[in-house]
């Protein structure tokens, strides 16, 4: 027996930004403008959303792809506001993976009526983490960071809070019962991502909501759209 | 806790790669902006590859530091976590280096001339 060494030069990310760009194709053919959300779990990722969903976001029709690793909780809540919703759950099959990524979003296309949206979310797993590293086919990518989550964030995960064109500070209406200080979140989140796009509001009272909603306006007219 | 998915995407291409021949030993390049714990890769990778052709395979990472560049011209090496140019204090900056995560190579046993005695 003897070692034989084996060149393989192979990026990791290489095969999941092939899929992602068939996903990006078959959305640009749709029509799709798609938006991935992130955050940790109880950021308030689907409350934001179903905030946005009843005040509604123009004459958009917006359609969501919701992401689980188990159950169809969320996905529930929002097909009670009538709007095209299809579960993705990374659990049977995928392993109970903690993200989505190109593949697992591509297996759902199908399911997906995308003549019948102008914008896709997909709301990813809660996780701030891995969701960072893989690409689904989006045109832009959002987070949201809640102020219970605490100002040091972006210094700990600063792999997502780059990777995104928006920060959502949700939550604000409990500032008054916190510590966080906002300032010293802003001062981090600048450290980390210069000049990055930033919002704050309340997905429970709804305060600054309408900000997110002009900024999904945005990205379906084309506009902060990704390379 | 990305050490996972990482972990598993290295064993699926060390696995490909292997063509079924035993590993003995799998090179990554990790650059720092990956944020990946050395350890807990090591640790993920030898869970996941019981019962593969990487089984016992070493995972040997060469980590690369992070290398900044401001468009004031001043290029510097990341050490504590700050993308504001430490000259001029702006936020125009680009990333040189620290963003890989690939698979460099492996090393397989590789069976001799079948010829028995």
């Amino acid at each position: 027996m003897h070692r034989t060494k084996v060149r393989v030069a192979s990026d990791l990310l290489d095969a999941n930004e092939t899929i992602a760009r068939a996903n990006r194709a078959d959305f640009d053919r749709a029509g799709v403008r798609v938006v991935n959300l992130m955050s940790a779990p109880g950021a308030g990722k689907t409350a934001l959303l179903e905030r946005v969903l009843i005040d509604g976001v123009g004459e958009l029709r917006v359609g969501v792809l919701e992401g689980d690793v188990q159950g169809s909780l969320d996905a529930d809540r929002l097909s009670a506001l009538h709007v095209p919703v299809t579960q993705l759950n990374t659990d049977p099959g995928f392993g109970g993976e903690c993200h989505l990524d190109a593949n697992m979003v591509r297996s759902a296309l199908g399911a997906m009526e995308l003549g019948e949206v102008d914008l896709l979310v997909i709301e990813n797993v809660g996780n701030l983490v891995c969701p960072a590293e893989f690409r689904v086919g989006e045109d832009a990518r959002a987070m949201i960071s809640s102020v219970t989550e605490g100002e040091d964030k972006p210094l700990k995960y600063p792999l997502m809070f780059r990777t995104c064109e928006l920060v959502v500070v949700n939550k604000i209406d409990l500032l008054p019962h916190l510590d966080f200080s906002l300032e010293r979140f802003l001062e981090n989140l600048e450290r980390v991502n210069p000049g990055v796009e930033h919002m704050l509001l309340s997905a429970r009272t709804g305060k600054g909501v309408e900000g997110f909603a002009r900024w999904l306006t945005a990205v379906a007219g084309g506009e902060a759209a990704h390379a | 806790m990305h050490e996972l998915s990482i972990g598993r995407e290295i064993l699926e291409t060390a696995v490909h790669h292997a063509e079924g021949r035993p590993v003995l030993l799998v090179s990554v390049t990790i650059g720092a902006l990956r944020q990946v714990v050395p350890d807990s890769l090591q640790f993920n990778f030898a869970i996941l590859a019981r019962g593969t052709v990487c089984e016992g395979a070493r995972l040997q990472a060469r980590l690369v530091p992070a290398r900044l560049r401001c468009e004031c011209g001043h290029e510097w090496e990341l050490h504590e976590l700050s993308f504001l140019c430490p000259r001029c204090g702006g936020g125009r900056t680009s990333v040189l280096d620290g963003e890989q995560l690939s698979v460099e190579s492996i090393e397989v046993e590789e069976a001799p001339c079948t010829a028995r005695r």
